[in-house]
Formats: structure tokens, C-alpha cells, sequence
């Protein structure tokens, strides 16, 4: 590299500018990509975005902290963007209302399949104690399961990455899961997108149906709220 | 745009007040959800009454800007896989195996359950609400 390019590295480098910009840029490569495939599960554009900017920053030898100081401020609106999901349920009210024991019942069984069925798979596949403490929040939104993890003493960077996988697998499975079984209910599909795979799911939601989105939506909250509570209990029971 | 923008800050700011002071199991965000319902519960009441709708639809309008990129605040946090690329390449398979078992699973019982008690008790006088061509 010559000289004056190695000035401006240095320089770009070092400002929250440019990986923030870089953030918006290779998403709206990927979200782009997503529409020109008429929103096809598999070019979901966390998915796309999250490996591109994985290797932009092996390329660059950019540490994660360098890129979190610039991606931080798209990382923040996450929280303002759950307190919105209340403009959809307001909107739709009449319609929640009518299905307040489905949506109970199916929360009730949703959270403790996600929670058990983890957990038993990686127990059975030889995973540690360590790692399945990080894996058993992985279906609620991050920021609440990365403080689950921390209160029981595992690892919260890890069930981030868990909870982002869950979210884009989720993402990715959802529609042709659903119209495979012939569930054309909006409420439940987006119910158990929700429940499943927290945010991403309902980003997805959002992508195929407004219903579906607003149930995704306060599945999420709900599931983030039960999900806060049984995780302890079940790893106290299970894994002393 | 800015009142409406200050006002969803606002529940969000209230929700992890409340939840750090009282140390409750809950999201700050969570809460703030429910306040923001309560808010715009008030502003349609009062508007019912004859009052003015507070802000119009400003808040309905930076709500749908922020939900409508909802996929691009997961980045950064996806993105944070850098830094586990070891436990990964330990228990990548295992792990992803468990995730995509369990995240099915969850779909597949959480979609049951609501279609099978919806059908049962709330649906006798909605016929609209379905659309399965079961």
C-alpha cells in the first residue's frame, strides 16, 4: 500500500464513519438482493449481510470492537424498535383480543419446545455444560438473552451468535414450513415466527404479512418475558 | 417527526427504569411496548372527545420506518460471530443441528397449538379469520 492510502486507512480506521457505513451499504446489497429474488427465504439479508461484513472485517484484520464502535449506533434503535411493535398491536387490538387463549396456550408449549429440544439435541450431540447454558435462551431476542446467560454464569457473546442464528434459521424455514402444512392463518404462522425466532422472525413476518408481523411482534415480547423465567428453572432442573 | 421520535425514547427509557429499579425478569424495551400501547390507547380517547389527535400520525409514521428495517439492527449483533469462531469450529455442527431441530420443533408446536384451540373456542363466529384450505 502506498503511502497517502495508508494515511487515509489509518485514519478511516480509527472513526465509528466507516464501519457504520460499511453496515448500511452491504445491507442494502443484501436487502436488495432479497427483493430481486422476490423476498426467497433462503436470500435472507441478515444471513447475507452478517457473512459479508464477517469477512470484510477478516480482509481489513478489523477487530469486532473497531466495527461495534460504528455499527453501535444501528445496533441502539433495536431497543425503539421493540417499544414500535406496540403501533402494530394497537392497530390490530380487535384481533388479538380474539385469540387471547391460542396465543397463551401456544406460547406456553412454543417457549419450553424451544428451550428443551436445544438443549436435548446438543446434550445428545456431546455439547458441554458451558455451551448449552449459552444455548438455551437462543430463541428470544438478544439483548434479553444475553442477560439470561449472564445471570447463570455462561457466556453472553456466545448466545448472541446463537440467538442470530436462530433468528435467521428461523427466518429461512418459516414460509416453506408453513405453506408446506397449508397454514394460511396469518396470526399463527406469525404467532410461531415469533415465539421461535424473535426478531428476525418477525422481520420476516413483516416481509409476507402485516398480520403476520404484528403477531410475530407480540410473540416476541411475550416470549422474551417467559423465556426470562423458565430458562433458570430449566437449567436449575436439568443441569445442576 | 421529533416528538414522535422523543416519545417512543421516552417508553423505552421508562420500561428499563422501571424494570431496573423494581428488578423485574423483563425487558426494558418490553415494557416500553406496553406504555407506548397505553399512550396511543389515551391519544385516540382523547380524541374521541373532541380533542385534537395528539401529533396525528407521527408516531404510526416513524414506528413503520423502524419496523420496516427491522432485519438490519440484527447485524451488528450477527456480525459479533467473529469473535466465537473457535467455539464454533468445536461445536459447529452439534450446534447447528440442535438449532435447526428445535427451531422447527418450536414452529411446528407453537402453529398447533394456536390453530387447534382457535378453531375450538374462537373461531365459531369469525369464519374470515381462516384461509387454510384444510
Amino acid at each position: 500500500m502506498s503511502d497517502p492510502i495508508f494515511a487515509l486507512w489509518v485514519y478511516l480506521s480509527k472513526t465509528p464513519l466507516l464501519w457504520l457505513t460499511v453496515t448500511l451499504a452491504v445491507y442494502c446489497l443484501a436487502d436488495w438482493f432479497s427483493q430481486a429474488t422476490g423476498r426467497h427465504p433462503l436470500a435472507n439479508p441478515v444471513l447475507h449481510a452478517v457473512w459479508i461484513l464477517a469477512l470484510l472485517l477478516a480482509i481489513t484484520g478489523t477487530g469486532y470492537k473497531t466495527y461495534f464502535d460504528g455499527a453501535q449506533f444501528v445496533h441502539f434503535l433495536l431497543g425503539p424498535a421493540t417499544v414500535a411493535l406496540a403501533i402494530p398491536l394497537y392497530e390490530h387490538r380487535d384481533k388479538v383480543l380474539r385469540v387471547l387463549l391460542p396465543m397463551t396456550a401456544a406460547l406456553l408449549c412454543g417457549s419450553l419446545t424451544a428451550i428443551l429440544s436445544a438443549l436435548l439435541v446438543a446434550h445428545l450431540l456431546g455439547v458441554p455444560r458451558a455451551v448449552l447454558i449459552a444455548l438455551a435462551p437462543k430463541s428470544v431476542t438478544a439483548a434479553v438473552a444475553m442477560g439470561i446467560t449472564q445471570s447463570l454464569g455462561g457466556d453472553p457473546a456466545l448466545t448472541a451468535v446463537l440467538v442470530i442464528l436462530t433468528g435467521i434459521t428461523g427466518g429461512i424455514v418459516v414460509t416453506p414450513l408453513m405453506n408446506a402444512l397449508g397454514i394460511g392463518d396469518w396470526r399463527a404462522r406469525g404467532f410461531a415466527a415469533g415465539i421461535a425466532a424473535h426478531g428476525i422472525g418477525t422481520a420476516r413476518a413483516f416481509q409476507v404479512h402485516p398480520i403476520a408481523g404484528t403477531f410475530a411482534g407480540i410473540a416476541m415480547g411475550l416470549n422474551a418475558l417467559l423465556t426470562a423465567i423458565l430458562v433458570p428453572l430449566v437449567i436449575r432442573w436439568l443441569l445442576p | 417527526m421529533l416528538p414522535a421520535v422523543a416519545v417512543i425514547l421516552f417508553c423505552q427509557l421508562a420500561g428499563e427504569a422501571v424494570v431496573r429499579a423494581a428488578g423485574l425478569p423483563l425487558p426494558g424495551p418490553v415494557l416500553g411496548m406496553a406504555l407506548l400501547f397505553l399512550l396511543l390507547v389515551a391519544r385516540d380517547q382523547l380524541a374521541a372527545r373532541g380533542a385534537r389527535r395528539l401529533g396525528g400520525n407521527a408516531i404510526e409514521n416513524v414506528g413503520r420506518v423502524l419496523l420496516a428495517n427491522l432485519s438490519l439492527l440484527f447485524v451488528p449483533a450477527g456480525v459479533g460471530v467473529v469473535q466465537r469462531l473457535d467455539v464454533l469450529a468445536r461445536y459447529g455442527l452439534p450446534l447447528i443441528v440442535a438449532l435447526v431441530v428445535s427451531t422447527v420443533a418450536a414452529l411446528l408446536v407453537a402453529v398447533g397449538v394456536f390453530r387447534l384451540l382457535a378453531r375450538r373456542f374462537s373461531e365459531r363466529m369469525e369464519p374470515e379469520a381462516g384461509g387454510e384450505g384444510l
